[in-house]
């Protein structure tokens, strides 16, 4: 194999699972770092910079970087980086001052169709630049999904309130109570740039299954519904409901309808359990509400009897998978299952609609129903000045992406209202710091710990039924925060190895407690891979390879399981091996927002 | 410094026969310098003990003073161990396998221990051939000490203050194989896929067993101008690879059939020498002694298995002992009464 060239930003970037899983690329260990040192504020800042959003997010992200998390490799649970996030943002002092300002007019002027996630962080972005902003959205206030779609016993109305005030408050024109109907009218208005963050907000139906069109009065589009229940026109909901689908709407469904009246609750779902797109702690959460969740059925019919929705029948299935892996849904041949309730909520997905995008704009579709993106970097429409993101970009996906979305389509604009060339974008801001404090010591606790991951305390199951806006989660207390922080195997702080400085005593592959280090003989990816210490078997982990070393040998090293310990830093008589911080701070508008000292 | 080793092993980590792990033959975290050869010798040793599937419980440590009798707290934490008074492990490790002759005795020393202090001591146990493993950490200074010229230290090496070693050094491995030791062996702590087999072949021998190991001291001793710095070392190798494969294996080495000169042992184990080497004779006392010599003389370092006997007999062999070792025999057995005494007097009236 060629020696790995690490000067290449991307290749320690991914050595740090979680912050490389994440569609923002929040400097995960960063933030966890300061939590440990009790520095809130600052940990939140590290944050917001990254994903807007932290006091939502620690309550409600999907967290790709849990399941990335290297901590999940060498024991059975990641850390709790969620959780932590919220930590931050529930022991923060004020941030105000610490957050960027308006900038001085530079003249531009932008719309944003739409307040959720992604509108909000383009506007957070292009604002310290000096643009002036035009935010449009039908509701009475800014959040757009995350105020509609997430019940507020997951996500209390202030968190939100706090963290879209932040960006509004960086001098935002927001048209709120007004609904767009026509982009051209937009367009009319001579803006530089128009952003469509307007979301996905359709809910699926099932209009043609039998009984549809009669139960209808018991019959609520899950989203529609929890919509209703925020902004308190539902308050009630039959006694028996059964909740269709099996994502995370449904589990919000289930969980809310127990809160209003609901006391036989059941989520019914085509698929099997373990393929429901629901993440396991939202299906846990729910279990542990009382609510049965179950798989392979299938909805047949809506059964209506004098004129009333009595129940649904569903056919049994099982899950088939062919030779590629691909499934369906095959029916058993059982006589179908008839479940009785008063109320259906559906929640089996979404579906995009732009009804109010008028063709003669240049804005297109694809036949899914989606804009006609140029790719998944500028964000830019078949329309130059027109740009989406968030779940409208390429349908329903979450809140950090939308976020991430925000940050890409922001620099578009900025390159876009400059004449520049959209693919010519900024790199990213990187910085790798010899963590070194003296001869054997690390400015970070490079030991790892081995306590457990702990779950989040919740309140009294019967208080919590009782009031839907409680919130579930009470969160970590500070000492818990603290032992929960120190889990985190601080990834970014990398083994940097210089070759030239090597003599080969072997001394840091002795050490190392997860044999991730071997000098062998040079061979191609595969062999290699096969000739170390422990095989490298995980092909999604990168293993790095030295330049030649005087005895012709090279140094191999698996990053899969590496502690980060820096045991072979301290064990090297030459100073080969250094612990070096690195800060990969993805590509945005306006890169020094902010600087937090580490 | 850290001085606590994370629990977390790789969760893929081999086992051995035993089932155990390479982990469940660590030892505590070092405290030699960053770099010590001696940490290279630990490790070979770990991994000589896992890779023979020996149960480390079954294992006895023993060793005298100095950086190098420090190092059985670096491996092997489940095992026995002795640390005896400067030079005078070999008294312990006499006393330790005659009383009990089921463990596998690993002695570690270095060439202050053995070549200075210990020298006495230490002829007589390769006299004795002692059943027992018995390895040199050499590093030809005094680490401990600030790194002063030791007896193994080479004529014409600079010492790191300057001064040029004006002595011969005794060659330990010459010595051995001068004084009847049955299995003698020299290795390099830089090179494990030699020094690992030898381990494994020197704990498997019926005998006293010995390896000399050029071990650089990092600190005191790796300087230009030093003759066991790494960089001398590895330039003035000879190396002569060898492959071990214990008896419950099938015939399976690193090496291509056809390369190698096998040597079995009285368990039969098979020490595998590779065709590199295989026009050496590891079975003849005076040659191996001249090929030791002409090597020297031409400033270069042998590394290998030097001398073998396969059929030696040990100690309790040789010293005609009760087949039942003491740690086995009870009160009654050591003092069976009056009456047997009386007896055994009235056959010698």
């Amino acid at each position: 194999m060629k020696p790995t060239n690490t000067e290449d930003p991307e290749y320690f970037h991914k050595v740090v699972d979680c912050q490389f899983a994440c569609p923002a690329h929040t400097p995960v260990p960063e933030y966890i770092r300061l939590i440990a040192q009790e520095r809130y504020s600052d940990a939140y800042m590290i944050n917001w910079e990254s994903n807007v959003f932290p006091g939502v997010l620690g309550r409600t992200c999907d967290r790709p970087c849990e399941p990335a998390c290297r901590r999940g490799r060498v024991e059975e649970e990641p850390v709790a980086i969620c959780r932590l996030k919220r930590v931050a943002a529930d022991f923060k002092d004020d941030v105000k001052h610490m957050m960027p300002k308006a900038g001085a007019p530079n003249g531009k002027k932008i719309a944003l169709i739409g307040a959720g996630p992604a509108s909000l962080t383009v506007a957070r972005d292009l604002a310290p630049l000096g643009y002036e902003l035009h935010l449009y959205d039908a509701q009475a206030k800014g959040g757009g999904f995350m105020r509609s779609e997430i019940p507020s016993f997951r996500l209390p109305e202030e968190v939100l309130d706090e963290e879209v005030g932040y960006v509004l408050d960086m001098g935002v024109h927001a048209t709120f109570n007004t609904y767009i109907d026509s982009l051209q009218s937009i367009l009319d208005k001579n803006y530089d740039a128009v952003f469509i963050g307007c979301g996905a907000p359709r809910g699926r139906d099932l209009p043609k299954l039998p009984g549809r069109k009669e139960a209808d009065k018991n019959i609520h589009i899950g989203l529609d519904w929890l919509a209703n229940v925020a902004f308190e026109h539902t308050k009630k909901i039959g006694t028996k409901v059964i909740v269709l689908g099996g994502g995370n709407t449904a589990m919000d469904c289930c969980r809310t309808s127990r809160r209003l009246g609901g006391e036989d609750v059941k989520v019914i779902v085509r698929s099997p359990f373990e393929d429901m797109k629901a993440s396991p702690w939202e299906k846990e959460d729910a279990i542990h509400e009382g609510i049965p969740i179950i798989d392979n059925h299938v909805p047949k019919e809506f059964v209506v009897e004098n004129g009333k929705l009595v129940g649904m029948t569903f056919e049994k299935v099982e899950a088939k998978y062919d030779a590629d892996g691909k499934r369906s849904l095959v029916p058993t041949g059982e006589d179908p299952a008839f479940f009785e309730c008063d109320d259906v909520l559906i929640a089996i997905g979404q579906e995009n609609a732009f009804p109010w995008i008028e063709k003669s704009t240049g804005v297109r579709f694809t036949s899914w129903g989606t804009p006609i993106i140029n790719d998944d970097e500028t964000f830019q429409s078949t329309r130059k000045d027109v740009f989406f993101g968030g779940d409208a970009a390429f349908g329903p996906s979450n809140i950090i992406t939308a976020v991430a979305h925000g940050h890409k389509a922001a620099v578009s604009i900025d390159l876009f209202c400059q004449g520049k060339n959209l693919e010519k974008r900024p790199a990213p801001t990187v910085s790798l710091k010899s963590q070194k404090m003296g001869i054997h010591e690390w400015s970070y606790d490079s030991v790892p710990v081995d306590d457990k991951r702990e779950a989040v305390p919740l309140v009294d199951l019967k208080k919590a039924l009782a009031d839907r806006a409680l919130e579930v989660e009470l969160g970590f207390d500070a000492q818990t925060a603290f032992v929960q922080a120190e889990r985190c195997l601080n990834c970014d702080v990398q083994t940097v190895f210089t070759t030239e400085n090597c003599i080969e005593c072997d001394a840091c592959a002795d050490i190392c407690p997860t044999s991730c280090i071997s000098f062998v003989e040079n061979a191609d990816e595969p062999e290699l891979r096969a000739r170390l210490l422990v095989p490298a078997e995980n092909p999604e982990q990168d293993i790095f390879v030295s330049d030649d070393l005087k005895t012709g040998k090279v140094l191999v090293k698996d990053e899969d399981v590496c502690l980060h310990c820096g045991l072979c830093a301290e064990r090297c008589p030459t100073a080969a091996w250094d612990m070096q911080r690195f800060l990969y701070s993805m590509t945005k508008a306006k890169p020094d927002m902010m600087e937090v000292q580490a | 410094m850290s001085y606590i080793k994370p629990k977390f092993r790789h969760p893929k980590l081999p086992t051995n026969a035993l089932g155990y792990t390479v982990a469940d033959y660590d030892g505590a975290i070092s405290t030699l310098c960053a770099g010590c050869g001696h940490d290279s010798i630990s490790a070979a040793i770990r991994n000589a003990c896992f890779k023979s599937s020996l149960p480390p419980h079954r294992i006895a440590k023993v060793s005298g003073i100095g950086c190098s009798s420090k190092m059985p707290t670096y491996f092997l934490s489940r095992s026995h161990g002795f640390n005896s008074v400067h030079g005078r492990m070999p008294s312990v490790a006499t006393g330790a396998s005659l009383a009990n002759r089921d463990l596998t005795y690993i002695g570690v020393s270095g060439d202050g221990d053995t070549a200075s202090i210990g020298m006495g001591q230490f002829v007589h146990l390769i006299r004795r051939n002692v059943n027992m493993t018995y390895i040199v950490a050499n590093n030809g200074c005094y680490g401990l000490t600030k790194g002063q010229d030791s007896a193994t230290a080479d004529r014409g090496s600079v010492a790191k203050g300057g001064a040029v070693n004006p002595f011969d050094g005794i060659d330990l491995a010459s010595l051995a194989i001068l004084e009847g030791a049955s299995f003698v062996a020299r290795s390099f702590s830089g090179d494990k896929e030699q020094l690992e087999p030898l381990i494994r072949a020197a704990m498997a021998h019926n005998g006293f067993a010995f390896i000399d190991v050029v071990s650089p001291c990092v600190t005191f001793n790796n300087h230009a101008g030093s003759t066991k710095s790494y960089a001398a070392t590895r330039d003035h190798l000879d190396a002569m690879p060898v492959d071990f494969v214990p008896m419950r294996d099938e015939i399976r080495t690193q090496y291509a059939e056809g390369t190698t000169k096998d040597v079995t042992l009285h368990d039969g184990s098979v020490i595998h020498l590779h065709k590199a080497s295989a026009d050496y004779d590891a079975n003849d006392r005076r040659g191996a002694l001249n090929a030791v010599q002409e090597a020297e003389e031409q400033g270069r370092i042998l590394t290998g298995l030097l001398f073998l006997d396969p059929n030696t007999q040990n100690l309790a062999v040789n010293l005609n002992l009760a087949s039942r070792p003491l740690n086995e025999l009870g009160k009654d057995e050591l003092c069976p009464g009056s009456k047997v005494l009386k007896s055994i007097n009235e056959g010698l009236r």
